[in-house]
């Protein structure tokens, strides 16, 4: 299983509604999380231009589509060479996730850039064409206690100290797609002989070292430049 | 002991919930205030649990992790206290997909359990949530909690309950018991564990109007499980409300009769007018004098 940023195209109706007063416009791929997860890599940038392009000649209001795939959109120096692309054109629409969306903001921050995809989860793939949300990026992993199974994110309620009253059949009370993410955790623990852990009292969360904290930076001393 | 339950509306009228806690007020020793039960939205627990403290009835508020932060729930707990609320029971909280804003965020800054230890440290040891001292009066309330023996992982269930009694609960109220011979089960477990003697527990029963209602809160309710015994019963019957009353009142009595139990939650969802006659008939009434 591969970890990845996972993001799903928006409509190419909703697209194309957004961009349709230019003319010519750039679309930007990124070759690391999106195109592992099938929607925003070489091919599917190919896939969505000549859908635009398609949809905007049948409309009688012709669009220019230039295309390129960055190495990384969240690394500044991989846009260096979009430069020359971004001359004549006045939007620029990004297959990236959110983060590259905003790299490719800062870089061009005259141009109009406009997220065609929705980024949804840090997660991974087990079976082709299924993706599912495995981290909940809260800074401060418990996993150890846990079993290798997250609360946080894979519990609807983020319950810290055993299951809610609402799983039934081993799936959570939001949906029977749902593992009950509980359930994963006694049956891990079990595995191991470790349920005395269990009956531990877990504290209450450090939200700050999540968003809740504000926007978070990390710093390493020990490879900055400056 | 027995305590019922009853939904605030959904609008900013309480005489009703007034009447109704009138209505039931010589049968019952508390009465529970859902806190927008099934996330949808109603008049708040701690101004309904106002509402019917100047009716003479004793409220239990409840409240749930899943609308409030750390800060609100303690500024509502010295709240609801200073308005005369002495109990609370302390829910995780139905998710907010089955209310009436399933776009909503949900918070889940705590869970239950964590809601229960950190109230009852606040009272024991005077400091807020965060460890800050509270300088003057801190509130003194009978901290109660809720366990489902039937939802899952069932085995993690009584390690449940135990974190929950540990953490500072002192009352129990159960989810609806339908199912009395995996509850006996449940029961014995929580004997082998010696709970009964460390918190009051209440089992939760609920009158089945009809067939489909039965139908209804198996497939809806989270956690709820149904014999078919009574289902058949139900649908078989010639006046299945009257059936309903007779099961209720049937498992009662057998309720009563299990180790460990120490009262009746009774949680007649909408139909509350019945509540007299299942507590009298069950051999419940006149109610002990408190003071």
């Amino acid at each position: 299983m591969k970890k990845i940023i996972v993001a799903e195209q928006k409509p190419v109706s909703e697209i194309a509604s957004i961009i349709y007063d230019y003319e010519k416009v750039l679309l930007v791929g990124c070759a690391g999380c999106v195109a592992v997860c099938l929607s925003g890599g070489e091919k599917e940038v190919e896939i969505l231009a000549a859908a635009l392009r398609l949809l905007r000649r049948q409309q009688n209001n012709p669009l220019e589509i230039l295309t390129f795939v960055t190495t990384r959109a969240c690394a500044p120096e991989y846009l260096v060479d979009l430069d020359p692309l971004t001359k004549d054109v006045a939007a620029i629409v990004s297959l990236a996730c959110g983060v590259g969306v905003q790299y490719l903001a800062d870089r061009y921050p005259e141009k109009w850039v406009i997220p065609a995809q929705d980024t949804k989860f840090a997660g991974g793939s087990g079976e082709h064409g299924i993706w599912e949300e495995r981290c909940g990026l809260c800074g401060d992993c418990i996993l150890h206690l846990t079993g290798g199974v997250c609360p946080i994110i894979r519990c609807a309620k983020s319950m810290l100290n055993g299951p809610c009253g609402g799983a039934q059949n081993g799936k959570c009370e939001v949906s029977p797609e749902i593992n009950c993410a509980w359930q994963l955790i006694y049956n891990r623990m079990k595995l191991l002989n470790r349920l005395d852990k269990l009956a531990e009292f877990q504290p209450a969360k450090d939200w700050s070292l999540n968003r809740h904290g504000g926007p978070r930076k990390v710093f390493r001393k020990d490879v900055l430049v400056k | 002991m027995v305590t019922a339950e009853i939904n605030p509306p959904k609008h900013a009228c309480p005489e009703n919930i007034k009447r109704q806690a009138e209505f039931i007020a010589r049968y019952v020793d508390a009465l529970n205030i859902t806190d927008c039960s099934t996330a949808v939205v109603r008049l708040s627990s701690i101004a309904a649990g106002f509402h019917i403290l100047s009716c003479g009835v004793e409220p239990i508020i409840q409240m749930t992790c899943r609308d409030r932060n750390r800060i609100a729930m303690q500024s509502d707990l010295l709240g609801a206290y200073s308005l005369g609320m002495r109990n609370i029971l302390c829910l995780s909280g139905d998710h907010q997909k089955f209310g009436n804003h399933p776009t909503a965020k949900n918070v889940y800054d705590l869970d239950s359990i964590q809601f229960i230890y950190y109230l009852n440290r606040l009272q024991t040891e005077k400091i807020f949530f965060s460890g800050e001292p509270i300088k003057e009066k801190v509130p003194n309330f009978f901290i109660g909690a809720v366990i489902n023996p039937f939802s899952d992982p069932r085995e993690f269930q009584v390690i449940r309950l135990e974190k929950k009694i540990r953490a500072g609960a002192k009352f129990i109220q159960t989810q609806c018991i339908f199912d009395l011979e995996n509850f006996t089960d449940f029961m014995k477990q929580v004997e082998g564990h010696c709970l009964p003697r460390k918190a009051h527990i209440l089992a939760g029963v609920a009158p089945l109007k009809n067939y489909r209602m039965a139908q209804y809160m198996q497939n809806n309710v989270p956690g709820i499980v149904i014999p078919d015994e009574l289902v058949n019963r139900l649908q078989n019957a010639v006046h299945p409300g009257r059936e309903g009353v007779e099961i209720c009142v049937e498992q009662i009595k057998r309720i009563r009769e299990i180790k460990g139990i120490q009262g009746i939650h009774l949680m007649a969802m909408g139909w509350v007018e019945i509540i007299p006659e299942i507590v009298s008939r069950a051999g419940l009434y006149p109610r002990p004098k408190v003071n």
